[in-house]
């Protein structure tokens, strides 16, 4: 038996049918057509499906898709402001932060949550904000640096 | 134009900005697509049968319960991989590794694999699919694999590089051996003699998006193949050459690649994917989980290692031997041997030897990983200089630029050194003011240098004018982290256009020859090289044209900040033709506008690096933390600084997660204990401070830019930076790594007693 | 593999000259080769410019081809 959810993506009414076991993460990627959130582990050590679930940011392989009725949830590829990136994601790319980018995604949802929570974090509240997700390419240094940067420039 | 691969001092206009990569936009936004973010009308889902066992002879599978299932579409098994090999048995190597004929060879190892319409249908066609296995004894460790006494892995296996060679089969693969002079006589020269014993143990690159494929053969042969790989070339003529495919039918793809380190170089379920769709006549796609990662595709040796160095009291090291023992995994290999050409190779030794032995264990087919083999020669090596230093009470910095090797030099491994930039790291580090500052409490230093070859290879760049006058560049070298940024660059240096007007892609296999796969830290090197060829080729025909446009000989005409200019007084009425106006005129002077590129960039130069490692250890509980970090190394010419300081940032956490945590756990049943990454623990964001990074420019001189590779070199020195330091800092030699907390507890406390 | 030596002399004037003559003198040499090796010549290390000419005199080393990572 399929389960029947209306929720709201990135500020759009979405209704799908799932199978009651089917993780959030994959039917976000192979029904809905939302790629963004990448599957590294499905146990949710590695942070690369982060998404913002009313508010909250959680691991879409940990979550079901039969949960969604009547949710918020925000992913990735409702981050920038149409053509108008997050001064996250623009960080991200003038910093570097990023090299084979599979994580990217991951990491820009966790900063996004960690700053409205805390919009002015030490690096150590950034390091430990972002301790969830798991980047193998750039070794986090210009990750810190971009949050930063991009921290400073939404306070104004 | 001579297309000369020496290098030309110039001033640069855009090579060495750091500009905004072509693929950063669609990577911040989710619109770029690595390997399971496609799919195809009417795809089936794959999933693969493995071994629970590491070493069994296969006496029968019976799929009949599985093939009945609804739902399922096809179903495969060794039997439908004949061996088409024509006796190259590298070959039949990899195809035995993708899925197991006579023998399970190790735990994870592939038996059968599932076609179905979904995933749940396909899982439960795994459950109905019966092996019977006849168990076997088996060996995962390396010194147990070369005892006699170990279970015999393959039976045609007789020790190679030893006369007469044996006549009876074992897990000892390989001896060979590097050197030169006269160890007895150095030795007897010495003052002070070190022999130590080191381990390491097994990691994996850990990139952290699984490998995926979706395959498609059509009835007609023809066959395409989008994948995540270091080489998709590569695995074109594989895939192609294994099923029996004309490698022109094969059009393989490769996707936006998340992280590889030498992982994605081999292939390991692409024949199964194209072997089901073949079999289904349905698009396949087959998507690895974590945990088949860790048990299935290739992680690095483990190694136990022995290294002897004598040296005077003034420093001078007048003998060094080491024998390295490293295995392959479940296949013979050269891991060792490669270990030992790096051994020696930092310094400037009269009399060094090393001697390798290669061993076949029951673990997965070990895998390139960055640098691969370097960096545990390189743990034993300079923990035992250090010990040195110590033992004779000089400086390890000085100790080590008094033996460093330089230009003249014969290395070790045989071949006499050009110009070189281990000297130069060595006296950055020496001056460095990380290398002054104070320790605090229960803190040590330590740092330690070290060598990697890299190299070239073949490459093909197409650089095409459009017809409004902008530059596209195809390549077919994958680029792993921000290489297209540098070949826009190059591009745009070269053609003197801006770095927006040139907009690089990776092509398919079908639309360029053949390409090596971004490996040796070729990527940026070989590809740039290509680029610049390619585009003095577009400025030889760009010249032509306005020649033509002119009416004048095109030696009277000069190719000046992106626009032809005519040449000679009489000439000063001729406007400058600019690359929009000759790309809007080329239908009328020739059709359109290209240059090409297919080259062997050999001589890609070897690279050294200095590491400065401050690490803090919890003698209560056994828990390191590295306080501060620095990264020197020679880049030749950073052509995108921000990237380059990228690969040295990320090889340094690759290897403090190797010296501290990462560790494959094998049970006495032969099974991988740990395979996820919440028990295989990479460094997080908050386990690591900010890694400081210093670029030396020395020129290669085989590169037009005098770019060298940076990609591997900055995994090598961390295992010995960090495991000095954690020694300076409990007062303890730390002799295996990792460095967890029970064995630095363990090391403590049989030190007290 | 060539009969125990473990340096001979061999006079060629490309890499391509050398890898025949050792293949048609030393046998044994000849798989290793075909596998696959990489050339040294004072210094600079070739993997597959065949046609590299040698310098007079020259020592050259014949390694295995490194993979990486």
């Amino acid at each position: 038996m399929g389960a029947h959810v209306n929720t709201t993506i990135n500020g759009d009414a979405v209704e799908f049918v799932c199978a009651p076991d089917e993780s959030l993460l994959d039917v976000l990627r192979n029904r809905i057509g939302l790629t963004g959130a990448k599957e590294g582990c499905g146990t949710g050590d590695c942070g690369a499906c982060s998404v913002i679930l009313d508010g909250r940011l959680v691991c879409s392989c940990l979550v079901l898709g039969a949960e969604m009725n009547g949710k918020k949830l925000e992913t990735i590829e409702g981050m920038a402001d149409g053509a108008k990136l997050h001064p996250l994601q623009q960080h991200f790319i003038d910093g570097a932060a990023l090299q084979c980018g599979i994580c990217t995604p991951g990491f820009l949802m966790a900063a996004q949550a960690l700053l409205r929570k805390n919009p002015d974090p030490t690096e150590e509240e950034i390091r430990y904000g972002l301790a969830g997700n798991l980047c193998r390419c750039t070794g986090y240094d210009k990750i810190v640096r971009a949050v930063q940067a991009a921290a400073k420039e939404m306070r104004g | 134009m001579p297309l000369d691969q020496d290098l030309e001092i110039k001033k640069f206009k855009v090579i060495g900005t750091r500009v905004r990569r072509p693929d950063g936009v669609d990577k911040v936004t989710g619109r770029a697509r690595y390997g399971a973010d496609t799919s195809a009308p009417g795809q089936l889902v794959a999933l693969v049968l493995r071994s629970p066992h590491p070493h069994a002879i296969i006496k029968k599978i019976d799929i009949s319960k599985a093939e009945k299932l609804a739902g399922v579409k096809a179903i495969i098994t060794s039997a439908d991989l004949p061996d088409l090999t024509n006796g190259d048995r590298a070959m039949l190597d990899i195809l035995e590794n993708c899925m197991a004929r006579k023998k399970v060879l190790y735990d994870g190892h592939a038996v059968a694999a599932v076609a179905a319409i979904d995933a749940t249908t396909a899982r439960a066609a795994l459950k109905l699919i019966k092996v019977d296995y006849q168990i076997l004894p088996h060996v995962t460790d390396v010194d147990e694999a070369l005892k006699p006494t170990s279970p015999v892995i393959h039976d045609h296996i007789f020790t190679d590089g030893i006369e007469p060679k044996p006549t009876k089969a074992s897990n000892f693969n390989k001896q060979a051996e590097y050197g030169h002079g006269d160890l007895d006589a150095g030795f007897a020269e010495a003052d002070v003699i070190i022999e130590k014993s080191y381990k390491t143990e097994q990691t994996h690159q850990g990139y952290i998006e699984p490998h995926s494929c979706l395959a498609s053969v059509s009835p007609d042969g023809a066959a395409e193949m989008w994948v995540c790989t270091q080489g998709h070339f590569v695995y074109r003529n594989q895939c192609a050459a294994l099923l029996g495919l004309d490698a022109n039918k094969l059009r393989v793809t490769a996707s936006e690649i998340g992280g590889g380190f030498g992982g994605k170089t081999h292939i390991w379920t692409e024949p199964l994917a194209l072997a089901l769709s073949r079999k289904a006549n349905r698009p396949v796609k087959l998507t690895m989980s974590r945990e088949e990662v860790f048990r299935c595709t290739g992680p690095t040796s483990s190694t136990s290692i022995d290294v002897k160095i004598g040296a005077k009291k003034d420093g001078t090291i007048t003998a060094a031997f080491a024998e390295l023992r490293y295995h392959g995994g479940a296949f013979p290999s050269n891991w060792a041997e490669f270990g030992a050409m790096t051994t020696w190779a930092c310094y400037d030794i009269k009399n060094c030897k090393s001697l390798s032995k290669d061993a076949i264990v029951n673990r997965p087919k070990t895998a390139a990983y960055r640098a691969p083999s370097a960096p545990q020669s390189c743990f034993a090596v300079e923990n035992t200089i250090d010990e040195v230093a110590k033992a004779i009470g000089m400086d390890p910095v000085e100790l080590r630029i008094k033996n460093a090797a330089k230009e003249g030099t014969k290395s070790s491994y045989g071949p006499v050194y050009g110009p070189i930039g281990i000297g130069a790291t060595l006296q950055a580090a020496k001056n460095h003011p990380h290398m002054k500052a104070p320790l605090a409490k229960d803190t040590g230093r330590g740092m330690a240098c070290g060598f990697w070859f890299n190299f070239g290879g073949q490459t093909c760049v197409d650089l095409n004018v459009t017809p409004d006058g902008t530059i596209t560049v195809a390549v077919g070298t994958m680029d792993v982290g921000g290489s297209r940024a540098s070949l826009a660059l190059a591009a745009a240096e070269e053609l003197g256009v801006p770095y927006e007007a040139v907009r690089v892609i990776v092509a398919d296999t079908s639309s360029l020859g053949h390409n090596d796969m971004t490996d040796g830290s070729r990527g940026t090197f070989s590809s740039s090289m290509a680029a610049v060829f390619a585009a003095r080729n577009a400025i030889t025909i760009l010249r032509e044209r306005a020649a033509k446009t002119w009416e004048i000989p095109v030696d009277d005409v000069e190719w000046v900040d992106g626009e032809a200019k005519a040449k000679g007084a009489s000439r000063g009425n001729l406007a400058p033709l600019t690359l929009k106006d000759l790309a809007k005129g080329a239908g009328g002077t020739g059709g359109p506008i290209a240059g090409h590129s297919e080259i062997v960039a050999d001589n890609a130069g070897v690279s050294f690096g200095t590491h400065i490692c401050d690490a803090h250890v919890d003698k209560e509980t056994g828990k390191t933390t590295i306080t501060r970090y620095t990264v020197i190394q020679d880049a030749g010419k950073a052509m995108h600084p921000s990237y380059v300081e990228g690969q040295y940032q990320g090889g340094a956490a690759q290897g403090i997660g190797w010296a501290l945590n990462e560790e494959y756990v094998y049970g006495t049943n032969g099974r991988l204990q740990n395979a996820a990454f919440l028990d295989y623990r990479i460094p997080v964001c908050s386990d690591l401070p900010m890694i400081d990074t210093q670029i030396l420019e020395i020129p290669n001189p085989h590169h037009p830019y005098g770019v060298r590779g940076v990609g591997e070199t900055p995994i090598v020195p961390p295992l010995a930076a960090v495991s000095i330091a954690v020694t300076n800092a409990t007062g303890v030699r730390m002799h295996h790594i990792p460095m967890s907390p029970p064995r630095i507890l363990k090391a403590i406390k049989s030190a007290k007693m | 593999m060539a009969g125990g030596a473990s340096s001979v002399f061999i006079e060629a004037s490309t890499i391509r000259e050398l890898f025949r003559k050792l293949s048609e003198e030393y046998p044994g040499m000849e798989p290793h080769i075909k596998r696959g090796v990489a050339v040294s010549i004072g210094g600079k290390i070739y993997r597959d410019q065949l046609d590299t000419k040698l310098p007079v005199s020259s020592e050259i080393y014949l390694l295995p081809r490194v993979p990486g990572g």
